[in-house]
């Protein structure tokens, strides 16, 4: 087992009070394994990715619960201790390519700087790793890359010199929050290439944080869908996708315009919008949009099941 | 790289040219101020009047005054002060070009340095009482007026204590030049350096302090923790460097300023001849030669300092490049 995370709480504090913006998250992610994690924006997708990395930095976050890398417990872990897994064992890419590299340096110097906190190795012998990852990334001219600067390069040259920098010390655990949605769908279908690549060639385990359920049924091998702060509903893709559980998933999976057959008048939408983290419906967050709504909705729905688990109390009951 | 530094230079002349037209019409083609009358005297009869009128060119076109005064300036040289007859001008702004260069670039190196230190320490202990510290003391710094420091420090190192083991070595006030003197120059300035320096020290300190805060909210020193990388690494490596950006702004303006003759009152506190010191003088005496002088060398240095300035963003920052 790579990652195992045990009743994951993020809380933060401010002036309206204590808010949750995560509420007891659980899964379990192998080697080898690619996680999509699905949600809209604020389910706390993102914050799970972070709360992984060690990068909730907010003075006023409060985590709880306990996240095992490899049996080791990473909540609370010293930050000398975490910088030398950051980058170096777990990676992350990160969502806007636009603002995430320094724009005064270079790529090559960049990703030969993560490469030599985690290695003993010369500056030159860095590059010439750098030039290979990012050949490795579909760079048409690697060499001449390495002396770009982040502005130099179009959004999904610069997403695609990210994920090289995540790769660049080969991560056991790579989480990537949302990498492809700021691409054209092109760029999209080699980076999800360049993810599968990853995990076959190094058994790493990857978490795959996105929107689209396109990319999740491509790629995931098991899929989480998250609402308001909570995994509703956790399986193999195989179940997710064909017997989706959770009343919020159906209404997902069918708001994709189908492919194929007669093109829907409109597409159908879920109602409403998602709850505000600070005022919480009682019960089922869900409960307010949701179609099949019943008595026992008032309380909270526990994440039931084995393989195939959804937190909801008309797969439970039934 | 040829080309742009070339056209760099054109719109240096180019912004000198305009000054000088611009202060040459304010003194000499205002209403009212007849520089004849002023070199005259103040009951002088209309025939003198006309004879220094003529013997100056002030009853030719204003275009042949300003061509004259030019070329009085930068071809021959010989362009004397109205009230010190046979006073040379330029000689004199250049005997005061060192003595002003000399002050402003060790107070400079002064806060450069120690507001580069001040603004990392006072960013990287954000909120905790070491920063207030030292931002109190960068206000205290601001807050001070320079010409009250300066005759402080000059009680304590020329008077009070002169005479301890502390001051003992602070020479007479005055400049001696560094090629005569390396020794009695650096000793003479060191006092003046550190007064010009503290107000400096204190904006410069919590400008940069500000800026790199901000960068640290930046997405890629995000990108920067999930490397890897250790806090110091990222401060001084990711945040400092694209801070310096705003910094190097402030520096070049504040730069030419100073050596345009803004450090006036640090030179008359401590009893150098320096460029502010001149203009000073000649302001006060409506010496209008020298005032020409000084302001077209004044104006000169702003420019240059900007042009620097211009040159060390593309080294900053290579956004400024290409664009």
């Amino acid at each position: 087992m790579i990652l195992s995370v045990r009743d994951l709480r993020v809380s933060f504090r401010t002036e309206d009070g204590l808010v949750r913006v995560l509420d007891g998250v659980s899964f379990d992610l192998d080697a080898g394994e690619i996680l999509g994690v699905v949600g809209e924006s604020g389910s706390g997708k993102t914050m799970s990715l972070l709360a992984i990395m060690g990068l909730i930095t907010d003075p006023n976050a409060v985590i709880e619960g306990s996240i095992r890398y490899k049996g080791q417990e990473i909540v609370g872990l010293s930050a000398r201790r975490m910088q030398r897994l950051r980058g170096n064992e777990i990676a992350m890419i990160f969502q806007d390519p636009m603002t995430a590299l320094t724009p005064v340096y270079t790529i090559g110097w960049q990703i030969a700087e993560q490469i030599r906190t985690h290695n003993r190795i010369s500056h030159a012998a860095a590059l010439d790793r750098v030039e290979e990852l990012l050949a490795e990334v579909n760079f048409p001219n690697p060499r001449e890359a390495l002396t770009r600067y982040p502005h130099q390069l179009s959004g999904g040259m610069r997403q695609r010199a990210v994920i090289a920098m995540a790769l660049s010390c080969d991560p056991v655990l790579l989480v990537a929050d949302e990498p492809t949605t700021a691409l054209d769908v092109t760029v999209q279908a080699g980076i999800l290439d360049l993810v599968r690549k990853l995990r076959d060639t190094h058994q790493s385990a990857v978490m795959f944080v996105t929107h689209d359920m396109g990319v999740v049924s491509e790629l995931a091998d098991r899929v989480v869908v998250m609402y308001a702060g909570r995994i509703v509903e956790r399986g193999s893709r195989q179940d997710v996708f064909s017997e989706p559980l959770h009343p919020y998933t159906r209404a997902l999976l069918g708001s994709i315009p189908p492919l194929t057959g007669a093109k829907p008048h409109r597409l159908p939408a879920i109602p409403g919008s998602p709850p505000s983290l600070l005022r919480l419906p009682k019960g089922c967050a869900f409960g307010p949009r949701c179609p099949v709504r019943f008595e026992l909705c008032d309380e909270k729905p526990p994440l039931v099941g084995g393989s195939h688990a959804a937190a909801c109390f008309r797969v439970s009951a039934a | 790289m040829i080309y742009p530094i070339l056209r760099r230079l054109g719109q240096m002349l180019f912004v000198m040219f305009g000054i000088s037209v611009i202060v040459f019409l304010i003194f000499f083609a205002t209403p009212g101020a007849d520089p004849a009358a002023r070199i005259a005297g103040r009951n002088a009869t209309p025939e003198v009047l006309e004879a220094v009128r003529h013997s100056f060119g002030f009853d030719r076109p204003l275009y042949v005054q300003y061509a004259l005064m030019m070329q009085k300036i930068f071809i021959t040289g010989d362009l004397t002060s109205f009230v010190n007859r046979g006073w040379k001008v330029v000689p004199a702004v250049l005997d005061s070009i060192p003595v002003t260069l000399s002050l402003v670039f060790g107070a400079a190196f002064l806060w450069v340095v120690f507001s580069i230190i001040i603004g990392v320490v006072a960013a990287a202990t954000r909120e905790s009482w070491l920063d207030k510290l030292l931002m109190a003391l960068g206000l205290l710094g601001i807050s001070m007026p320079v010409y009250w420091v300066g005759e402080v420090m000059n009680l304590i190192t020329q008077s009070r204590y002169h005479d301890t083991w502390m001051f003992s070595w602070v020479p007479p006030l005055g400049y001696k030049n560094l090629s005569d003197d390396p020794k009695g120059w650096f000793l003479t300035l060191v006092i003046p350096w550190i007064t010009l320096a503290i107000l400096y020290i204190g904006i410069y300190g919590r400008v940069l302090r500000a800026a790199i805060i901000e960068s640290m909210q930046e997405d890629y020193i995000r990108t920067a923790r999930a490397k890897g990388l250790s806090e110091t690494r990222i401060l001084l490596r990711h945040a400092l460097r694209t801070s310096l950006i705003s910094f190097v702004t402030l520096f070049g303006l504040d730069f030419g300023a100073l050596v345009g003759g803004s450090a006036l009152l640090t030179e008359v506190v401590f009893g150098l001849q320096g460029i502010g010191k001149l203009t000073y003088d000649a302001l006060q005496s409506l010496d209008l030669p020298m005032i020409m002088a000084t302001v077209l060398y004044a104006s000169m240095f702003v420019v240059i300092a900007n042009a620097v300035v211009d040159f060390v963003y593309i080294l900053l920052d290579p956004r400024v490049k290409t664009s």
